[in-house]
């Protein structure tokens, strides 16, 4: 598990870098932290041991701060936990770029202030260990060994704003207002 | 218990004209009529919009984690605690301490804020049972939320975090919802389920099949109308969160209207019907023959992985379960109960029959449904949503496997990560626990 401390993961934050770690179709929210876990904690930090255990059990200790996330279809399908994002948040892990993202997770992933990314022809342009560098303000995804560019599906302004301040526990305690109200 | 539901004077012609506005699905209609700039425009598909929400609900597995974050958020005041709802039934009763520490913040909770708390049956049932009516606005923090769109409400699954969002501020954004729109026509066979029909159509659009969308369900006929009744459109509202439909409605009819008759809220909703406009704008309109739908069964591990119980072959099993938001309604444990009775639980095979609810509950008593469950071998426990998530009553070890009626069938979701979910019907799962193995429930239900 990470030794990372509150600031780097919950801080302001615009560009992620790390390497990546690639999965497939349909990787759900069981998978990523099983129930049984998940609902006996409210510490981020207890979460994150579980994070991808329906991979591994020992995923958590294998990951490096910073690490990013690579999917296919449809990832974070399932229940609603907002677990699932903070754990591997907490695991270390910098952001999340698939293919596609099941809906709740998406929303969850931008309120803790996790970077997911959909840009569907990520699996086949990047090898596993591949560096990736992710731009939150452009939303676009770097792949730093082969240089290629990739640019995010759009999303509101008010969701990166969001995102660069760590979540909209951050945004609130800084804004005293809910982003999609700020005009 | 407090009214809040009652609508601003100058809204009322407005949410009107927008109900019988003929080019509006129904997600249109549900969201344009709780749309904060409601009086400028109406809300189309695709649309990013405010809207205010009737009823916000966490359960045990969510609630402790909104609380966290509204303390984070400094906010330690709700500005309308009848509209918030906290439920636990995931882990009722507590399993262990963990759990019950979690429970006892979720309690503290209510007796600071006076909000609405409901414990030992499941949220989604309840809401049913109590609070949904058409054109609610609700959102929970679990994913079968959209369970109450069989009342016509416009009800969906959200994370924590916006939840303690909503109770702060009564609002939320939210995207409209593009539709499908599924015509269902022919009468089922004998021993055919609304959940063979809903596992059948998500095993042909696969497990993202409806993302971000609105499945908006119509009949042909009266008569195949007449045979959805709301425990059926429940289980069909509830089930298609996992092709992941944002809602999954059914319009307002008799069938709701009976319902709410015989089943009075407690909250005071406006009453109101939602139906579609004839000239509404569709992504994809389809039919569904039920008499072409045979008992399916889906899994392991995927619920787009859809067989009928033939192709599935020999496979025998551990424990077979009846429960869960998507299949532990009075109905379904009749269907149980006219399949068990005089016969006995294969002996390889624990049989475990958890009621959706504390009304469903009682009911299964006084229709004498337990007597027959305890008589054949089965267990009867309290309405929590335990075994379906692993959590307790019904858990799993290595390498078992489980035929079930609950929602989902993903690795290592009723226990250990080598334990293998097979979903399908109470009535297939019910001829399966008498034969040890995956079994057509069509020989047992002759008449």
């Amino acid at each position: 598990m990470s030794s990372s401390s509150d600031n780097e993961t919950v801080g302001r934050m615009r560009i992620a870098q790390g390497k990546t770690w690639v999965f497939g179709d349909d990787i759900n929210t069981d998978i990523i932290i099983p129930f049984r876990f998940k609902s006996r904690t409210n510490d981020p930090y207890e979460m994150a041991k579980y994070a991808m255990y329906g991979f591994d059990p020992d995923f958590h200790k294998k990951i490096s701060n910073g690490d990013i996330l690579v999917a296919g279809r449809n990832f974070g399908g399932g229940s609603s936990r907002e677990q699932a994002p903070v754990a591997l948040k907490y695991a270390g892990i910098s952001a999340v770029v698939a293919e596609g993202f099941a809906r709740i997770f998406y929303r969850n992933a931008f309120t803790i202030g996790l970077p997911a990314l959909e840009i569907p022809e990520i699996r086949n342009r990047l090898n596993e260990g591949d560096e990736l560098k992710v731009d939150i303000a452009t939303f676009t995804v770097e792949n730093l060994r082969t240089k290629e560019t990739f640019r995010a599906k759009k999303v509101p302004e008010f969701m990166k704003t969001m995102l660069v301040e760590g979540g909209l526990v951050e945004y609130y305690k800084k804004y005293k207002q809910f982003p999609w109200t700020r005009r | 218990m407090q009214t809040s539901y009652s609508l601003p004077q100058q809204d009322v012609s407005y949410i009107k004209d927008i109900l019988d506005d003929n080019s509006l699905t129904f997600a249109e209609k549900a969201v344009s009529i709780k749309n904060v700039e409601k009086a400028t425009k109406k809300s189309m598909a695709g649309d990013i919009v405010i809207v205010n929400v009737d009823l916000a609900m966490v359960q045990d597995s969510t609630g402790p984690l909104a609380i966290r974050s509204l303390n984070e958020m400094g906010i330690s005041k709700l500005p309308d605690p009848s509209r918030v709802l906290l439920v636990i039934d995931h882990t009722f009763p507590a399993a262990d301490e963990k759990v019950a520490n979690l429970h006892a913040l979720m309690r503290d909770f209510v007796s600071k804020h006076n909000c609405m708390f409901v414990e030992g049956s499941i949220s989604h049932q309840y809401i049913l049972e109590y609070l949904a009516a058409p054109g609610m606005m609700i959102l929970g923090a679990d994913s079968h939320t959209c369970q109450a769109g069989c009342v016509s409400a416009f009800a969906t699954g959200i994370g924590s975090t916006e939840i303690a969002a909503v109770w702060a501020a009564g609002q939320l954004w939210l995207r409209v919802p593009e539709t499908i729109k599924i015509k269902l026509s022919g009468m089922f066979n004998r021993g055919v389920f609304a959940r063979d029909l809903i596992l059948d159509y998500i095993g042909k659009v696969g497990e993202d099949g409806a993302n971000y969308e609105a499945l908006e369900w119509g009949f042909s006929t009266n008569d195949v109308r007449n045979q959805f009744s709301m425990d059926s459109r429940a289980c069909i509202s509830n089930a298609s969160m996992e092709c992941g439909a944002k809602i999954s409605v059914f319009p307002t009819d008799e069938i709701t209207a009976k319902y709410l008759d015989e089943n009075p809220r407690i909250n005071n909703p406006e009453n109101i019907k939602i139906r579609p406009g004839s000239s509404a704008n569709y992504k994809d309109e389809l039919e569904i023959d039920c008499k072409k739908v045979e008992p399916k069964v889906a899994g392991p591990d995927h619920i787009d992985k859809v067989h009928s119980v033939d192709e599935v072959g020999n496979v025998e099993i551990d424990q077979a379960f009846i429960g869960s938001s998507t299949n532990g309604r009075i109905e379904d444990l009749e269907t149980v109960a006219r399949i068990l009775k005089g016969r006995k639980v294969h002996k390889n095979t624990r049989c475990i029959v958890t009621p959706a609810s504390v009304r469903v509950y009682e009911e299964a008593i006084r229709r004498g449904f337990v007597e027959i469950y305890l008589d054949s071998g089965a267990i009867f426990t309290n309405a929590t949503c335990g075994a379906c998530v692993g959590t307790h009553l019904g858990a799993l070890g290595e390498n078992e496997i489980c035929i079930s009626s609950s929602s989902r069938n993903f690795v290592g979701r009723m226990g250990a990560l080598s334990s293998k979910i097979f979903l399908a019907s109470p009535a297939t799962v019910t001829a399966s626990a008498i034969e040890g193995k995956i079994t057509d429930p069509r020989r047992f239900l002759r008449v």
